[in-house]
């Protein structure tokens, strides 16, 4: 055998060792040449009648992450190109036949007559774990970096190579679907506990329990191959199966919406597989994978969730000549809920934070908020007591400004107001070195405003995080002006040390993210003073893809901060920039009946002491109009809430305040959640096309206002056929 | 075309559905043997041909499958000649299998025919012949299913009927039942379960609670809300009308129909075939529907097909005497009466499947014959039958009393 990827070696007794090490990769991917070289080996094992058995274990940290994403999406792009070339029919078949190959190595593999084990340590995740579960036998290592998973669905597919139906086979179909819908990262013990591996043991331990097992007489024949298999729930038609399904079917939806096809896949292919015996059963599977495969929402999400969101990751925005910084120390001035959150997040990464505020008391207090989250880590076992107090002692607290003098960068953090930022500027930029970067994590005022207050404006930019900083992944970079490479790459530097994902924006009123909140609120409130019912709203908003509806994520922000806003827009552009409906409605709210959100237990919803919130009878009171809520069109409120955010995307695009699509993309997933099947704002206009877009925006405007009008620039790229994507990316190539 | 024409109508009483049931000894075929047997002796069908004999049947497994009118026609002795056929749209069944003699006998190809229906729920239990739709992802997901109890509070949810409205309703059924058994209203129509002996093992519903009051129906606790939320299915009802914030659970034992078992046989035919065979008609069938409605909520279907068969029937709602609208929930009726702003003293007048139980494919076949036994008792001239179905369907009928 010629192996490039993997040294194999077989002992005196007569077992092999199979050691998967790509030269040219820091981690294992499975490509098409590891699965031509796999096959090699599976032939060369079975046919040897001296070799007993092989083990299969990685040579580098972690197992492997899975099948090279790019191999897939070329696999969906060869199929285009056939279609055009050999008609549908036969680029079908080749697709199919080309989807379903890695499950039938793995098959051969299962059906090989010799028994196979796999010895993990580290990550296992996807196509690899799917391996996995086609060895007979699965020793997974005891370290805490070892995980095992199915995590495709987190990117629109399914596993695709058995993983659906050797998991079903596993275990109780509850815990099967669960696992397979959730896509989570498996702990070894936890795996052990849902008979996904059958072993745990110490990492230096691995090769030898694996081969002993093998010594001792392994089965080569899988559990749901041998004569009197049962799956663990029995038949899918019988009396265990009518308490399953109907309850998975339902489930289903309440997590989902009914917006993910890959997970509705899942679904069908468990149901279906679990009939038929097991090669039937991957056919099954095949079927459902090629199909979601070529399905817009896999395509939509791999893009922004895998391959931009890397790039964004990797730093595709950091200017390359600015070497790295390895940053130390920061210091963040306001110790509120957002300060105190930043310090968390950044001693939780390792880094020094100087955490000021005005008085001792104060920063103290936020550096509480510290002790809060990791205590609560420390109760869920996530975390060790010594774990916390290192971080703690990461923190210091202080009203002392000098001890900014060492920082690597000073983020602000400190109240929305313009006068107190211009002061507490003024003081950071007195105490810091030279080489500090400053960044404000104002949410509101213009960046190039601030930045006078430095006397810097090359060193000074924003960094705006949401809330709750601890879970969001996102970062918006804001560039003032003048903010210069350096500060941004420090910045850059500063987002990936936290392991979140940043998007940079140019300098504009609410950046990006906020602008496209702000129109889906505005949406919500009108469609209120319209009369649809507010519990409709709610709901379809969901339905739409959106993670929260708009009444109830303007309870958390506040509805005197949306009347405040309102105001101050009309006050800074006019009184044609608000809407006379939803000002009428924030008034009453605000002003007439003292509901300022979840803040004072009243917003659009009552926030009972106990129990679940209830949405405000009195809203009703509040609108003219009652639409009888079966003559509402709801797909057409749906649209309405996802096309006003992407048409805001789209202006902060033309207006060059977002300049690279991924970033408008991953940026309106991670920061807000706009519906992620669609792959992000952008990608909602892409994935429907330009012409279609402004036809619906069209109609929209209509109906409903000139807020729906399309812009100058989307109409242009209707009339040219073109699209973002298309564009940015000849744009890219061209440089 | 040939009309078709109802000339004799049988039911038993309805056995608890459940192992202390009267009726639990009572096989399904014996059931269906029962009220065939009862039709052929009443009517001399042994020496009249009968062309098929259609049976209803939703859970048609195990004792009950394999064709059981075959067997029961068989059994009750109209000889080798008569076929027979089950056949299953849920509730409905029953009804469904009277409009399908009715349709051959209007189609000119049969002279004489039975439709009717049998359930043993007690024997065969409820679910217990499977199918996709609550459990195949392919349709559970796109037609929402949900168990109906869930269904018929989403109705009384979206329609405004409260606790007290529909155990209001339940009480009415219980107490019109009681009085319809204590004047005699269902005797004409009764036929008593038998042992080998001829000793009487059932003569009357057995499900009835007659005492029954708001305050003994207050006691119960909601039967559905508890498995919706864990099942997930209150999502499901709220994404299906999302105007709806929260649903509120009113349905209970107490104002759902019972679980029973039971029989029913209706003999249909030609005019002139029965007139020379002996035969009196007693109701013509004027018109009769079939649709679907919205599956989430399910069981509105009767709305829908009263409209369809009132406009094929070129009648008006004015029109219509007497209704009979299956009591599968409060709310079905509740719903009803609300659409077509109908007087409750022309609905189900002599209470219903709350009170007397639902033996589900021989309902519409019983509620047909309770209909006809009251239009001949009150003299009134039109009824409408109506049921609601599974997975959101509605049959109808409409009869003329002669």
């Amino acid at each position: 055998m010629n192996l490039t990827h993997f040294s194999f070696s077989v002992d005196e007794a007569g077992l092999a060792l199979l050691t998967w090490d790509m030269k040219d990769r820091s981690m294992n991917v499975i490509t098409q040449s590891v699965m031509a070289e796999l096959d090699q080996v599976i032939d060369h094992v079975a046919s040897e009648a001296s070799i007993k058995g092989c083990v299969i274990t990685s040579g580098k940290a972690q197992f492997s992450g899975g099948a090279d994403i790019t191999m897939l999406e070329a696999s969906a792009r060869l199929y285009a190109t056939m279609v055009r070339s050999d008609g549908k029919d036969k680029a079908m078949q080749a697709f199919f036949d080309s989807s379903r190959s890695l499950s039938l190595l793995y098959r051969k593999l299962e059906t090989s007559g010799k028994p196979w084990v796999a010895a993990i340590h580290g990550l296992c995740l996807g196509g690899a774990f799917e391996l996995a579960l086609a060895c007979h036998y699965r020793i997974v290592s005891d370290s805490d970096t070892t995980r095992v998973g199915l995590p495709e669905i987190k990117i629109g597919l399914f596993p695709g190579a058995g993983g659906t139906q050797r998991v079903a086979r596993l275990m109780q179909t509850g815990d099967a679907l669960q696992m397979l819908l959730k896509g989570e990262q498996i702990r070894a013990p936890q795996a052990k506990a849902m008979g996904l591996v059958h072993e745990i043991a110490p990492q230096v331990e691995l090769v030898a329990r694996a081969k002993a097992w093998i010594a001792n007489g392994g089965s080569a024949v899988a559990p749901w191959d041998a004569r009197d298999y049962r799956a663990p729930s029995g038949k899918v038609f019988s009396a265990t199966g009518m308490m399953i399904w109907p309850a998975a079917n339902a489930i289903y939806r309440r997590e989902t919406l009914d917006n993910y096809p890959a997970a509705r896949a899942i679904l069908k292919v468990v149901f279906d597989g679990l009939q038929v015996p097991m090669d039937l059963a991957l056919r099954i599977e095949s079927r459902w994978f090629a199909k979601i495969l070529r399905s817009p929402e896999a395509a939509a999400m791999i893009r922004s969730l895998f391959v931009s969101m890397g790039e964004l990751n990797k730093g595709t925005r950091r200017p390359k000549d600015i070497a790295p910084t390895a940053l130390k120390k920061i210091g963040i001035v306001g110790a509120g809920f957002m300060g105190a959150s930043i310090a968390y997040v950044s001693a939780n990464s390792g880094l020094d934070v100087v955490l000021i505020d005005r008085d001792q008391e104060v920063a103290e207090r936020g550096k509480a908020l510290s002790h809060k989250l990791m205590t609560s880590q420390v109760m869920k076992g996530r975390a060790s007591t010594a774990d916390r107090d290192a971080l703690l002692s990461r923190i210091m607290a202080t009203s002392d400004y000098a001890a900014l003098s060492d920082c690597d960068l000073v983020i602000e953090a400190v109240f929305e107001d313009r006068a107190i930022k211009a002061e507490v500027l003024k003081n950071i930029a007195a105490h810091v070195g030279p080489n500090t970067v400053l960044a404000s994590n104002t949410s509101t005022l213009p960046i190039t405003s601030l930045a006078d207050n430095t006397g810097r404006p090359m060193d000074f930019l924003g960094i705006h995080f949401f809330s709750p900083v601890e879970r969001m992944l996102l970062v918006e970079v804001i560039l003032g002006k003048q903010t210069g490479d350096r500060a941004l790459a420090v910045a850059l530097d500063f987002v990936r040390a936290l392991r979140k994902t940043p998007i940079v924006v140019n300098d504009t009123r609410g950046f990006y993210a906020n602008r496209c909140v702000m129109n889906y609120l505005r949406e919500g409130h009108l469609m209120l003073m319209e009369g649809v019912p507010p519990a409709m709203i709610e709901t379809v908003a969901r339905m739409s893809g959106m993670p929260v509806g708009p009444l109830s994520l303007n309870d958390e922000v506040a509805l005197d901060l949306a009347w405040k806003i309102v105001q101050a827009t009309k006050a800074d552009l006019g009184a044609d920039a608000i809407d006379p409906s939803q000002e009428k409605l924030l008034d009453a709210l605000v002003n007439q009946h003292g509901r300022f959100g979840r803040k004072n237990g009243k917003g659009f919803y009552d926030y009972p002491e106990k129990g679940n919130k209830t949405l405000w009878p009195g809203l009703v009171d509040l609108t003219a109009h009652k639409l009888d809520p079966d003559t509402i069109n709801i797909a057409q409120l749906k649209q309405r809430f996802l096309v006003v955010q992407a048409l805001e995307a789209a202006r902060t695009m033309e207006e060059g305040v977002v300049t690279d699509p991924r970033e408008a993309d991953v940026g309106s997933i991670l920061g807000f959640g706009f519906a992620p099947f669609t792959g992000g704002t952008i990608s909602y206009i892409d994935g429907m096309g330009a012409a279609q877009f402004v036809a619906l925006c069209d109609e929209l405007a209509a109906l409903y206002g000139p807020r729906f009008a399309p812009t100058a620039g989307l109409r242009d790229m209707a009339a040219k056929g073109e699209s973002f994507y298309g564009r940015f990316l000849s744009k890219r190539a061209a440089a | 075309m040939p009309e078709a024409f109802i000339f004799d109508h049988v039911r038993t009483p309805r056995g608890r559905g459940k192992a202390d049931g009267a009726l639990h000894e009572v096989s399904t075929l014996a059931l269906a043997t029962t009220a065939l047997a009862a039709l052929k002796d009443r009517n001399g069908l042994d020496k009249t041909n009968v062309d098929d004999v259609i049976l209803g049947c939703v859970d048609p497994v195990g004792e009950a499958g394999g064709d059981i009118a075959r067997a029961a026609a068989l059994t009750a002795g109209f000889g080798d000649h008569v076929p027979g056929i089950q056949i299953n749209r849920f509730c409905a069944s029953g009804l469904d299998a009277i409009n399908f003699a009715a349709a051959q006998v209007m189609a000119g190809q049969h002279d004489l025919a039975i439709g009717g229906g049998v359930e043993s729920m007690s024997r065969v239990g409820i679910g217990a012949s499977g199918g996709a739709w609550p459990v195949d992802p392919s349709i559970a997901i796109p037609a929402w299913f949900m168990p109906q109890g869930i269904s018929a509070d989403l109705i009384a949810t979206k329609y405004g009927f409260s606790r007290d409205d529909a155990d209001a309703y339940a009480v009415s059924s219980q107490q019109r039942a009681a009085k319809a058994w204590d004047e005699g209203r269902f005797a004409k129509s009764m036929i008593a379960v038998r042992d080998v002996n001829g000793l009487t093992i059932l003569d009357r519903d057995e499900h009835m609670r007659p005492a029954t009051d708001m305050q003994s129906l207050a006691a119960l606790k909601p039967a559905f809300g508890k498995m919706a939320e864990q099942a997930g299915f209150d999502v499901v009802a709220i994404q299906s009308h999302p105007e709806i914030e929260a649903v509120n659970y009113v349905h209970h034992a107490g104002n759902s129909s019972g679980i029973v078992d039971g029989a029913a046989a209706v003999l249909i035919g030609a005019r002139d075939f029965g007139l020379a065979h002996g035969l009196k008609p007693r109701a013509r069938i004027r018109a009769f529907a079939n649709i679907g409605s919205e599956p989430a909520m399910m069981l509105t279907g009767p709305v829908d097909v009263t409209r369809k068969v009132l406009k094929r029937a070129g009648m008006t709602i004015e029109d219509i005497d007497l209704f009979e609208v299956n009591e599968a929930f409060s709310s079905v009726v509740l719903r009803f009466a609300q659409a077509f702003d109908v007087d409750m003293n022309k609905l189900n007048v002599n209470g219903g499947a709350i009170a007397m139980g639902h033996p589900l494919g021989a309902t519409g076949a019983m509620i047909l014959g309770t209909a006809l036994d009251e239009l001949e008792r009150t003299g009134k001239s039109v009824a409408l039958i109506t049921l609601c179905i599974g997975a959101g369907m509605g049959t109808a009928t409409i009869i003329e009393r002669i």
